[in-house]
């Protein structure tokens, strides 16, 4: 077996007999280590993984509370009931938040959740139904099956149950199609968006997904306590919660545990420990616990989980396989039929016209070089084609219908993928896994399916599919190793792999060849020649004139914004205009 | 509602606006110089009031030793660091702001306070023991992630509101306090009484305002303050260094903040804890400021001010609630207003 898993298993065995030696007082600790890290969990999916951060889980959690402390107390409703109402209110009240302040970029949405955070907190304490600042008692305790969970060491196995199933769950979802698009909305999203990915509804998906991983940890502590007040779900709890994740390590599923457990140890034995050093009461472990926060974030701002991992070195979860079904794919257009047709592509930033009245059609089956010198615009062009700019005139048709106002997630639909001038990839993910998020749209599991693993079956053909595109474009050695190793010309590669994986029937490439070397370069031209072969059209921007006139059938060439010649490589090759761009004309 | 009491609570909105309008300034400053979102701001004002407050009851204030101990730290850290880059003429002056300074402001403290002198003596005193704390916490905190994200340098801020509310309740323990008025005076207009106090604080947020104004548009130092918030490479390549003008909106953040608390304090009772909210209600006025816009949010902080005012007295007891959820209609309409942006962020 191997280390980590022997590892986990001895962590399980420790879990599952610590009750039987450990004093109460221990007990009670882990009990709130385990709720604690149930909030954790989700905020690794939300903020280590998702980029999004935030201050006011903590106000999820009282949701969950005080939904199932008033309705069993005042309805005399089942907690197990109770459970689904709390996931309902938590889930609501986390959409329409989410729907809100998600759109927004950057540091809004931490900002837009310390005042809701604070807004839910003021309420729970100033609402007569909810007993006020005094709270609620007599929160009924758990039963399963007429098994009642009435002491700390029985109820422990429930929160410890319930906290390794959402560690898997977790782990799962991040090791699948929706995962891999999760883990690359850090990137800024216009990748993720131009293979495919909802960027906007996924951040509320992980969002959601974080908020009932809150409220399930809030259900677990009103019903382990029987009493709930509005202290526990202040904004300096939601803080803490945070605290945690930066603690462990945001970025590690399991450094939700690791941080909730030191977090929790920490500040109980401050709590212990400082009164007596000042000589009065108060909560100064506030003091410690901040400077050491602003400490780890100087220096180790990967949390303590890097220093775990190199001692015991992560488990290796993809695995691509050899064979596997085929995917279907699109229907091809028939050769020389028109694909791709700009009319009078116009884009403006302010005064300055990036693109002017740009006009040019591409067949299918061929390969088009746009060039020109630096600044003509040529991947404005591509961004406007792409959808990843909007145009501020003319038209985009694609195999005869018009796509210009479209999103990118939606021109990727119809078979056109691309790759960038600079690089997106997801460095700290492997190649293949990179690779596999070109075939987004050729998987069609979502969450709860890769939650609960039950889309093994797609997800081996979608990474099949990845290796086998890498191992045609030479990368079949590389399909293991972390993308932010590879060369920087291997990386331009992997993005061509990545875009081939969308099964596209028009290629954009962005710069291919630059950072390669000379052999490196013809196995691409071989590449590229060969795709043509099999009826793939691809539009080329690049600056080695070698490369492109060897490769291509037809150039078009741009300087500033503006079509100044086209045509075949030869006669440009001679064009006045082309010369005087790119040499500069006799005055 | 008799217009009567309509007034008087429009007066006390636009009175704590006030004071909303200087944490909003301070908060745009740090942002858009620093990028720093200085959630630690509202802690600069329950020191400031404890602080006038322990003087005021002729003790001296916890702010002497916090400021002798914050000293000693950054003292050892940048000496340490000038010895082993072998800038030992260096040395003098890292001693003399960061030992002696404090050294000679609290030994001041010690001795004049026990003597109960003016007024003006004692918020003179208070805020020379409180503004020194803005650059050295600047340097501990900030100054080693000057390249960080706005996401990790939030996290710090957070971060550091949690240490200093910590820190607060340790030197002044778990009492609020509250000082007696500046100006006892009223005015009778018509059948309204307006207090000298809420005068004297609108009057001297306006002031504060109009100096900084001044001091943007007039003096070499603010000017290239804002020249690093508009482009802070621009700025360092220009010989404006990051550093300083870190150090600069520090202090200035830490004086208004100050200041406030010195203002907020005959109003309102102030505990070690007070200063956050203050602090967020400012943000709730930065943010509508789009933290960019100064007189948007400035206005904005009236708003939060007459909102809040208002709100107690219709539902009192949701009144921060009403207060905090404002900024949801806010983001909301910041969003739809917001241009489709893409931020690379850090890996």
């Amino acid at each position: 077996m191997s280390r980590p898993r022997l590892l986990l298993g001895a962590f399980l065995a420790a879990l599952a007999l610590g009750p039987a030696f450990l004093p109460e007082f221990y007990v009670t600790l882990l009990n709130y280590i385990g709720l604690y890290s149930l909030v954790a969990l989700g905020l690794v999916l939300l903020t280590g993984v998702g980029g999004l951060t935030s201050f006011g889980q903590a106000a999820f959690v009282g949701l969950g509370a005080y939904a199932t402390a008033y309705l069993t107390v005042a309805y005399g409703l089942s907690p197990w009931l109770t459970l689904f109402v709390g996931f309902a209110l938590t889930g609501s009240v986390a959409l329409l938040l989410g729907a809100i302040t998600l759109r927004l970029s950057g540091h809004y949405l931490p900002l837009g959740t310390i005042a809701w955070g604070l807004s839910l907190y003021y309420l729970f304490g100033n609402l007569e139904f909810l007993g006020g600042q005094t709270g609620m008692t007599g929160v009924p305790g758990l039963s399963i099956f007429g098994f009642a969970l009435d002491t700390g060491r029985k109820y422990y196995y429930l929160v410890w149950v319930l906290v390794i199933a959402a560690v898997f769950s977790v782990q799962n979802l991040l090791n699948s199609r929706p995962g891999r698009a999760i883990r690359s909305l850090r990137g800024g999203g216009v990748m993720a968006e131009s293979f495919g990915v909802n960027t906007a509804r996924l951040k509320i998906v992980i969002f959601v997904y974080a908020a009932l991983l809150a409220s399930l940890s809030g259900w677990l502590y009103a019903h382990l306590l029987r009493f709930v007040n509005p202290t526990p779900f202040s904004l300096n709890i939601g803080i803490e919660y945070l605290f945690m994740v930066v603690i462990g390590g945001a970025r590690f599923v399991w450094g939700a545990v690791v941080g909730a457990g030191l977090l929790t140890i920490l500040k109980e034995w401050l709590q212990g420990i400082l009164p007596r050093i000042v000589g009065q009461a108060g909560e100064f472990e506030t003091i410690v616990l901040g400077i050491l926060l602003v400490l780890l974030l100087q220096r180790a701002r990967e949390g303590l989980m890097p220093f775990f991992q190199r001692w015991v070195p992560p488990a290796r979860w993809v695995n691509a396989p050899q064979s596997a079904a085929a995917l279907p794919r699109r229907e091809r257009p028939a050769p020389g039929e028109t694909l791709l047709e700009a009319r009078a592509a116009r884009k403006q930033f302010g005064g300055l016209v990036a693109v002017n009245d740009l006009s040019f059609t591409m067949a299918s089956g061929e390969i088009l070089g746009l060039i020109g010198p630096n600044g003509a615009g040529k991947s404005t062009m591509f961004n406007l084609i792409t959808g990843v700019l909007p145009l501020s005139g003319g038209e985009v048709h694609f195999r005869g219908a018009r796509i210009d106002g479209l999103a990118s997630r939606q021109i990727v639909r119809r078979g056109i993928a691309r790759t960038f001038q600079h690089v997106h990839i997801r460095p700290t993910m492997t190649v293949v896994e990179n690779v596999a998020i070109g075939a987004h749209l050729r998987g069609r599991k979502g969450v709860v399916a890769a939650a609960l693993r039950r889309e093994r079956a797609e997800e081996a053909t979608l990474l099949h599919e990845a290796r086998r595109q890498l191992e045609r474009v030479g990368l079949g050695e590389h399909l293991y190793d972390q993308a932010g190793s590879l060369a920087l010309g291997q990386q331009r590669i992997l993005e061509i792999a990545r875009a081939l994986c969308a099964d596209p029937v028009l290629l954009l490439l962005d710069e291919p060849a630059a950072g390669l070397r000379y052999r490196e370069k013809q196995a691409l031209a071989d590449l590229l020649r060969r795709l043509k072969g099999e009826g793939m059209s691809v539009l080329l921007v690049e600056h080695d004139m070698d490369f492109v006139m060897n490769l291509v059938d037809r150039l078009v060439v741009m300087d500033f914004g503006e079509k100044i010649a086209q045509g075949l490589p030869r006669a440009i090759q001679s064009d006045p205009a082309v010369l005087e761009a790119y040499l500069g004309g006799v005055e | 509602m008799n217009f009567d009491i309509a007034l008087l609570l429009a007066q006390d909105g636009l009175t704590n606006g006030a004071i909303y309008a200087l944490m909003a300034l301070a908060l745009v400053l740090v942002f858009a110089v620093t990028r720093v979102i200085f959630v630690p701001q509202g802690e600069f004002v329950s020191y400031g009031a404890l602080t006038l407050a322990s003087l005021q009851l002729g003790k001296v204030p916890g702010t002497a030793l916090l400021l002798i101990c914050t000293g000693l730290v950054v003292l050892l850290i940048d000496g340490y660091g000038a010895l082993r880059a072998g800038r030992l003429q260096r040395l003098p002056r890292i001693v003399l702001e960061n030992l002696v300074l404090p050294l000679a402001l609290a030994g001041l403290a010690w001795w004049v306070a026990p003597q109960k002198p003016a007024l003006w003596i004692q918020v003179a005193l208070a805020l020379a023991l409180v503004v020194p704390l803005g650059p050295m916490l600047y340097r501990l905190a900030f100054q080693p992630l000057q390249n960080a994200s706005v996401l990790v340098l939030l996290i710090v801020a957070v971060a550091v509101h949690y240490a200093m509310t910590g820190l607060g309740l340790l030197f002044f323990g778990a009492e609020g306090s509250r000082t007696p008025a500046f100006s006892d005076a009223h005015f009778g207009v018509g059948t309204m009484s307006v207090s000298g106090q809420s005068l004297f604080v609108i009057g001297a947020s306006i002031a504060l305002i109009f100096a900084l104004y001044l001091f943007f548009e007039r003096t070499v130092y603010g000017k290239s303050l804002r020249a690093t918030a508009v482009n802070r490479l621009g700025a360092r390549l220009v010989g404006i260094s990051t550093t300083l003008a870190g150090r600069l909106t520090f202090t200035l953040a830490a004086a208004i903040g100050a200041v406030s608390g010195i203002l907020v304090a005959p109003i309102t009772t102030i505990y070690y804890d007070s200063g956050f909210l203050v602090g967020l209600k400012g943000f709730v006025a930065g943010i509508i400021g789009g933290l960019v816009s100064y007189p948007v949010a400035a206005f904005g902080a009236v708003l939060v001010g007459l909102l809040e005012s208002f709100s107690s007295f219709w539902a009192s007891a949701f009144k921060e609630v009403i207060v905090f959820t404002l900024i949801i209609p806010v983001l909301l309409w910041r969003s739809l207003r917001a241009r489709h942006l893409e931020e690379e962020e850090e890996e």
